[in-house]
């Protein structure tokens, strides 16, 4: 074997060294006493799981990774429902002013995030939906990218599938989600997973729309903790940082077959 | 040849049909319920009802409602009225420094981050592509970090690049002298920079591996026999190739560097809101400071409208400059 083979091996571990360092850093200093946080061994000397204890007891992250699942689940379920369903029509579907929709749709994709806080907040503050789940969760029920997404997947269903159902007397819901959906199945869950993703991880939003500690979502709660009640106390605020990172890397792991089909999927089209 | 008869006794037929035998006239839900067309309405129509009021109400008119702000006065504390000032808010915010940084700040996000994180992405991409082992672990590894919270993330960075941190230490070990790194305002925004390509490098990774597998390895083989190096394999058959890959990369890369440009920089900077001296504050952090910590919506929605520019024309940049057509 030349040499050269093993060279690409040598600078993907390196590289996957400088990837996954930062976790096992992160792990390591949760699981060390506050008085060894700055002895610099990679394996505790005495690895302890008090901060977890004292955490888990004296700060708010079991409501707060409740909320964020509560939030992330809603808005998965409803993202996926109604992207699906106006992708579907859009492809499927011909009538009165179907063009214009999609142009509507398609033009807030050029709009970003950041351009619509302030009248969301003004809205919130006005309807009184600041400090609720309803609040936090409601501008991502919908998207456009997904709409746009499945619009490309379900032109891809043959017409005859649906007439052919619509000929043996079945009613228009029943098409939807017996014939068409599970055609684009695999589309659906890469928008889901994406969904779920970008909830579970937004910042922005929900920082400005909640008030009370107990409706933060686990990012909000883990900044406002980091640079709050555990100001430098770094052992603290690593074991927050891996509480809410390992259940996803957990999930990753499981479900990586699909998340990774997925972007290639999306980004294909 | 003569065109075939349409069948006339059938379209008789169809004619006839809806008048009934005892003279009523058939109801109007009979109508509904057995007319493909009106049902077809019906359905399009009660599931496109939500979606209209959701883009409509909650995309459309915010975003030209924060056009309108943009030209106003209008400060969330005060309740009086709120006067058309036309572009002196622009003119304000022109004249601010800090707005000015911010926007530089931002451009260097983008430029270090897109061009960081496309160029490491398809260095890690094509040296999977060419092993043959524990290619799927490798990816897995690689990815992780763009699953994880940026929130998290950022306060590990920080952790790693503390004065007495882990990185200093390892520095100080190799015999290089201790460097401030976040504490810095020329270093800061560089080890910011770092941790955004450092998260993203997974996506990039996933997406040039497809990108790859769909070159043809004929061509490959072609250009072996016309015996180009490597070097010019990459350049002249690799790198067009990829081309749409490319393009939606790093307009994708660039939209999502700027907002996670606000995560990153309140969780990594050390005062919270782009320090020290402003030196990592990003347009996105600005908007925030101005809206929710002074109140002033008014300079807020006129620096969205110039992020939402911004954005607009590098996306354009970006499709015209990338975007070549090649010729096999």
């Amino acid at each position: 074997m030349k040499p050269g083979k093993f060279l690409p091996y040598i600078i993907l571990i390196i590289g996957a060294i400088v990837m996954i360092f930062p976790f096992i850093w992160m792990l390591s200093t949760s699981l060390k006493a506050p008085m060894d946080i700055f002895n610099l061994n990679i394996i505790p000397e005495s690895p302890t799981l008090a901060n977890y204890i004292r955490i888990l007891e004296e700060s708010m992250f079991v409501k707060w990774f409740l909320n964020s699942l509560i939030i992330a689940v809603i808005t998965t379920i409803s993202v996926i429902f109604f992207d699906t369903l106006v992708g579907y029509i859009i492809a499927k579907f011909n009538f009165f002013g179907k063009k214009l929709l999609f142009i509507l749709i398609l033009s807030t994709l050029m709009v970003p995030v950041e351009m619509l806080i302030i009248p969301w907040y003004m809205m919130s503050s006005e309807l009184g939906w600041t400090d609720t789940y309803w609040g936090i969760l409601f501008p991502g029920l919908m998207t456009g990218f997904g709409v746009f997404l499945m619009k490309q997947f379900m032109e891809q269903i043959p017409e005859d599938l649906l007439n052919a159902a619509r000929i043996d007397g079945m009613n228009e819901f029943s098409i939807f989600f017996k014939i068409a959906v599970p055609q684009v199945w695999p589309a659906i869950s890469a928008l889901g997973i994406f969904s779920f993703l970008s909830n579970w991880n937004a910042f922005l939003w929900p920082l400005i729309v909640t008030e009370s500690p107990g409706m933060r979502t686990l990012p909000v709660g883990l900044s406002y903790f980091s640079s709050g009640e555990a100001e430098s106390q770094w052992h603290l605020i690593m074991t927050g940082a891996t509480i809410s990172v390992i259940p996803l890397i957990l999930v990753f792991i499981f479900l990586q077959r699909h998340i990774i089909k997925g972007i290639v999927l999306t980004g294909m089209k | 040849m003569g065109q075939v008869n349409p069948t006339p006794d059938y379209d008789e037929q169809k004619k006839k049909k809806p008048e009934r035998k005892d003279g009523h006239k058939p109801s109007i839900f009979y109508k509904l319920r057995n007319n493909y067309k009106y049902q077809k309405y019906i359905f399009i129509f009660s599931c496109l009802l939500l979606p209209l009021i959701f883009f409509i109400g909650i995309r459309i008119l915010p975003t030209l409602f924060t056009f309108n702000v943009g030209f106003r006065e209008w400060n969330l504390l005060s309740t009086g009225d709120r006067p058309f000032v036309g572009l002196s808010n622009f003119v304000t915010l022109f004249k601010d420094e800090v707005f000015l940084k911010s926007l530089l700040n931002t451009f260097i996000y983008i430029v270090i981050g897109v061009i960081g994180q496309l160029t490491i992405g398809i260095i890690v991409a094509l040296l999977l592509h060419k092993i043959k082992r524990f290619v799927g672990l490798f990816r897995v590894i690689y990815f992780i970090p763009y699953v994880t919270s940026i929130v998290a993330i950022s306060w590990v960075f920080q952790w790693l690049f503390m004065s007495n941190g882990f990185i200093n230490d390892f520095l100080m070990n190799l015999g290089f002298s201790q460097q401030p790194f976040l504490n810095s305002p020329d270093q800061a925004i560089f080890v910011i920079s770092a941790a955004m390509i450092w998260q993203s490098i997974g996506f990039q990774m996933v997406l040039f591996l497809a990108g790859l597998s769909n070159i043809p390895d004929m061509l490959y083989e072609a250009s072996d026999i016309d015996g180009a190096t490597p070097w010019q394999k990459f350049w002249h058959v690799t790198v067009p190739l990829l081309n749409p890959t490319i393009v939606f990369s790093s307009i994708i890369g660039m939209i999502t560097f700027i907002q996670v440009s606000f995560t990153q920089v309140v969780n990594m900077s050390m005062d919270g809101s782009g320090g020290p001296l402003n030196s990592t504050i990003s347009v996105v952090v600005y908007i925030y400071q101005q809206a929710f910590r002074q109140y002033d919506m008014g300079t807020a929605s006129a620096a969205t409208v110039i992020l939402f520019l911004f954005i607009m024309s590098l996306t354009i940049f970006q499709m015209k400059v990338l975007t070549k057509k090649f010729d096999y």
